[in-house]
């Protein structure tokens, strides 16, 4: 992947910055710049909470070539409090043990590990909370 | 507007056609519809393709394909939408007719998969999601209707026999049908007994890799009655859009693009949903048709499964749904699916089905509902014998 | 006072045990573990590298320390497996808890001595005012050969301290370094695994070099080993740690709380920077603390501690690493360790 998209989007992978319309306080995640509810133009910059809960997942066991090495794998759609949803691998679980409901922690961490050469790219992923 | 009708088809048998180009079953479709309508001269194409360039390398489709033909100068667009674009390719001939820019107009779609290995494909099919947001983190097309299955069973207590009953009607169907990819019948076990792809969705939940092409012919009606060719009148189309995130939807698996599509196309007619004979969906995988059935109204939500498992989407149920096999047995080029429907439903209102698929009763109003990405576009066309 | 603000640990949830290492390589698992002092050592997923584990550390410190991070003026991260040749660890970690662009950044590496670098360096940027907080990590995903002594013992972590002034957790009374060119433990410019001097890496390098660093910062101090309530060791396997801390006079009480090696392996430049993690979560205030890294090539790094009171409300604002360490822990076999660990071969 070439580096500025990675670059471009750090941001939102790395801190989990999402913004809020100045006017109707609706939450966008990535951010936009019109609010498709009230069609105002201004946000402010949020942070989303470290935790949500699984509101649905699969387990992908023919990947795209990218994470070919990385399957059978587990992804899934969170919901945050404050009602913004975002999809994302869950990791560190057993497979057969995921249930819709389940507390999830957001943790930082690789993706898309293939390749050797290219810049690495990380985002955060899914860890059902144990503690 | 001036209204428009179908007046030839023309498919071929689909499938891994590894003897054939990108061209070559482009050509061999178009023909075939040419040859249907009685024409050898189109006035301008459009050519439904969700993505040449990352199948075979091969953009700039519209003038490719014009050419092979036999038809160079005429002006020719590739339109895309996903899995959608063949219904995309077929609503911007009608506006071409209806405008009056154009008399005689090929829509076309066509998909070569197979030069290019598995995850290859689905690295391109892929394309079709969010970018950034979906696939970055390593989600596939069957992984997206998995999640929207995985919330809807969840939801809805459906049980993993009521969903093998969908792909097991399609290959009954479908293994009527000389031109689909995979015409053979499956035993309901055989769903759950095969490959997981990603779960809840086995291998047999999934629509195939594809080569394959379908082209219609569409003129004024005026027109076709001068031709003295039986032609269908095409008296709704409708399209709508949605989030291609499936994540920033507010419900994972209500389909509102196909809704709102559906809707759009019947007021268009002036048909209710009741008045519709028979219907082909967009059933990439299983839980995807009756997703549809849902939004387009045939039933109540949370209805979808139980009612393909009940029986009431055969070929003799209260609406026949996907009798052509659907994308399961049919195949899926993506971008010749809208079009390949848009065949079977011709092929059923004039009574000419092969293989005893062959609706009972003449049906009079079809409808088709073709489908891109996760459902974030949905386009809906009527077609009626006049 | 300068001193740790807030403190973190990371640690991969997946184990192997040193039976199913000698069962690959033919070796007498008993000797090694009796040997090596060592039952099993923690394994990173592929997508855990010490970028991941700094900035998962550095998440916990920062919830310890209650600070904001853009008042960190400068992000260190040492490591001998920076997941880049060339281009920073730091950046990434800056860029993830959100101090950039108003920081510095370096990557450190000396061995297992690259944590406590960054953290000595750190102490002095805030001693001298040039930062109000420095982070500091010490964390690695390190390799071993295949069937050499160190894959048994070549584990993953890390551990993060922000230091600074104000609401100090643990004082940093004295350091003291001691540096000679030994080089018991090497890895040249494209080799894949490092390569080490056997027994040479025993008493002429990482005893001579630990004691060294003994006897000179508890002269600095004017302490005895009696003086401490808590010491922690470099520990590249369970046994070294214990036979230095008996050669200095040091009790197994005092080094418990911060020998980890025997459960998680050597975690390189993790090592003595977890231990101290893990010893600030069961200590009090008042507590004085020795920690004396070791890195080959050698050198050590001594800081003395003493615990105050912000303590007791700092120590559970994050995880505990013993829960890291104990909790959730699940074990793999060598193939999905070879697996992970890019030890299989594969057609580019």
């Amino acid at each position: 992947m070439f580096p500025s998209r990675i670059w471009r989007e750090m941001p939102q992978r790395y801190r989990l910055e999402a913004s809020t319309c100045k006017k109707c306080g609706k939450i966008f995640y990535p951010p936009r710049l019109i609010c498709d509810k009230c069609g105002y133009r201004k946000f402010e910059k949020i942070n989303l909470p470290e935790e949500g809960k699984l509101k649905t997942f699969t387990v992908i066991r023919t990947p795209a070539s990218q994470f070919s090495d990385e399957a059978p794998y587990a992804i899934g759609i969170i919901r945050f409090s404050n009602g913004l949803q975002m999809m994302g691998q869950i990791v560190d679980c057993d497979l057969e043990k995921l249930k819709i409901g389940q507390a999830m922690r957001l943790e930082f961490r690789r993706v898309q590990t293939h390749d050797t050469h290219g810049v690495l790219s990380y985002a955060h992923k899914f860890v059902p909370k144990w503690y | 507007m001036r209204d428009v009708a179908v007046v030839g088809i023309g498919i071929m048998k689909w499938g891994e056609l590894w003897e054939k180009s990108f061209r070559d079953i482009f050509v061999e479709a178009a023909l075939n519809s040419l040859d249907d309508a009685g024409v050898d001269k189109i006035d301008s194409l459009v050519v439904g393709c969700m993505t040449g360039g990352l199948f075979v390398g091969q953009e700039h489709v519209g003038a490719i394909m014009a050419d092979y033909l036999g038809q160079k100068n005429i002006p020719a667009a590739h339109v895309e939408s996903a899995c959608a674009s063949g219904g995309l390719a077929l609503r911007q001939g009608i506006f071409e007719v209806a405008s009056g820019m154009s008399d005689i107009v090929m829509a076309a779609g066509v998909e070569k998969m197979t030069d290019t290995s598995g995850d290859g494909a689905t690295y391109a099919l892929a394309a079709a999601a969010d970018q950034e947001y979906e696939v970055f983190h390593g989600v596939t097309f069957p992984g997206l209707y998995a999640m929207m299955a995985c919330a809807y069973m969840n939801k809805y207590k459906v049980t993993r026999k009521q969903l093998s009953s969908i792909p097991v009607k399609a290959h009954h169907n479908g293994a009527m049908n000389p031109y689909a990819q995979y015409p053979f019948p499956i035993k309901i076990e055989d769903v759950a007994n095969g490959v997981k792809v990603a779960d809840p969705l086995y291998l047999l939940d999934c629509s195939p890799i594809t080569d394959g092409a379908a082209a219609c012919i569409l003129t004024t009606v005026e027109n076709a009655k001068k031709m003295k060719k039986p032609y269908i009148k095409i008296t709704g189309s409708g399209m709508a859009t949605d989030t291609i995130a499936l994540s920033q939807r507010d419900s994972l698996f209500w389909l509102k693009s196909t809704e709102i599509a559906g809707k759009n196309a019947l007021k268009m007619a002036g048909r209710k949903i009741s008045d519709i004979d028979c219907v082909e969906v967009h059933d990439c995988f299983s839980i995807a048709e009756a997703l549809v059935t849902e939004a387009l109204g045939f039933f109540k939500p949370g209805m979808g499964v139980k009612a393909a498992a009940a029986g009431k989407t055969a070929l003799d149920g209260q609406i026949p749904v996907n009798p052509s096999g659907g994308l399961k047995s049919k195949g899926h080029p993506v971008g010749a699916t809208g079009i390949g429907q848009v065949v079977e439903i011709v092929k059923q209102l004039r009574g000419e089905a092969e293989g005893g698929r062959q609706i009972k009763g003449s049906p009079k109003i079809g409808m088709t509902q073709n489908m891109g990405g996760s459902g974030a576009s949905a386009v809906v066309h009527i077609l009626e014998v006049e | 006072m300068v001193g740790i603000v807030g403190y973190g640990a990371q640690i991969p949830r997946h184990r192997i045990k040193v039976e199913e290492i000698a069962k690959v390589w033919g070796a007498d698992a008993p000797s090694y573990k009796k040997g090596l002092m060592l039952s099993e050592k923690s394994v990173p997923t592929p997508d855990v590298d010490t970028i991941t584990l700094s900035v998962a550390a550095a998440r916990n410190a920062l919830k310890r320390a209650l600070i904001n991070p853009k008042d960190i003026g400068a992000v260190y991260v040492g490591s001998e497996s920076h997941p880049y040749a060339v281009k920073p660890s730091g950046t990434t970690v800056a860029e993830a808890i959100g101090c950039v662009p108003d920081c510095h950044c370096a990557d450190f590496e000396f061995a297992c001595k690259a944590g406590s670098e960054a953290m000595f360096v750190g102490l002095g940027l805030v001693k001298s005012g040039f930062c109000k907080y420095v982070l500091a990590i010490g964390g690695d995903t390190s390799q071993g050969a295949p069937g050499d002594a160190l894959e048994y013992s070549a584990a993953a972590g890390a551990a993060a301290f922000i230091m600074g002034k104000k609401d100090v957790i643990a004082e940093c009374t004295h350091t003291y370094s001691f540096m000679t060119d030994t080089p018991d433990f090497w890895r040249r410019e494209h080799e894949f695994y490092p390569q080490h001097a056997g027994r040479f890496t025993g008493e002429p390098a990482y005893f001579r070099t630990v004691k060294g660093a003994a006897a000179g910062i508890l002269k600095k101090a004017g302490m005895t080993p009696k003086d401490f309530d808590y010491v922690i060791f470099h520990q590249p396997n369970g046994k070294f740690p214990q036979r230095v801390g008996k050669m200095l006079g040091f009790t197994k009480k005092q080094i418990e709380p911060g020998w980890l090696a025997p459960r998680l392996g050597n975690t390189y430049s993790g090592a003595s920077p977890i231990g101290l993690t893990s010893t600030l979560d069961i200590s009090k205030p008042g507590d004085k603390i020795l920690m004396i890294s070791y890195g080959s090539g050698a050198g050590s790094d001594a800081f003395v501690w003493k615990v105050t009171d912000r303590i007791k409300e700092a120590r559970d604002l994050a995880v505990r690493t013993s829960t890291l360490l104990d909790k959730n822990i699940t074990y793999v076999d060598y193939g999905t360790y070879a697996k992970y660990r890019h030890k299989i071969l594969k057609n580019k």
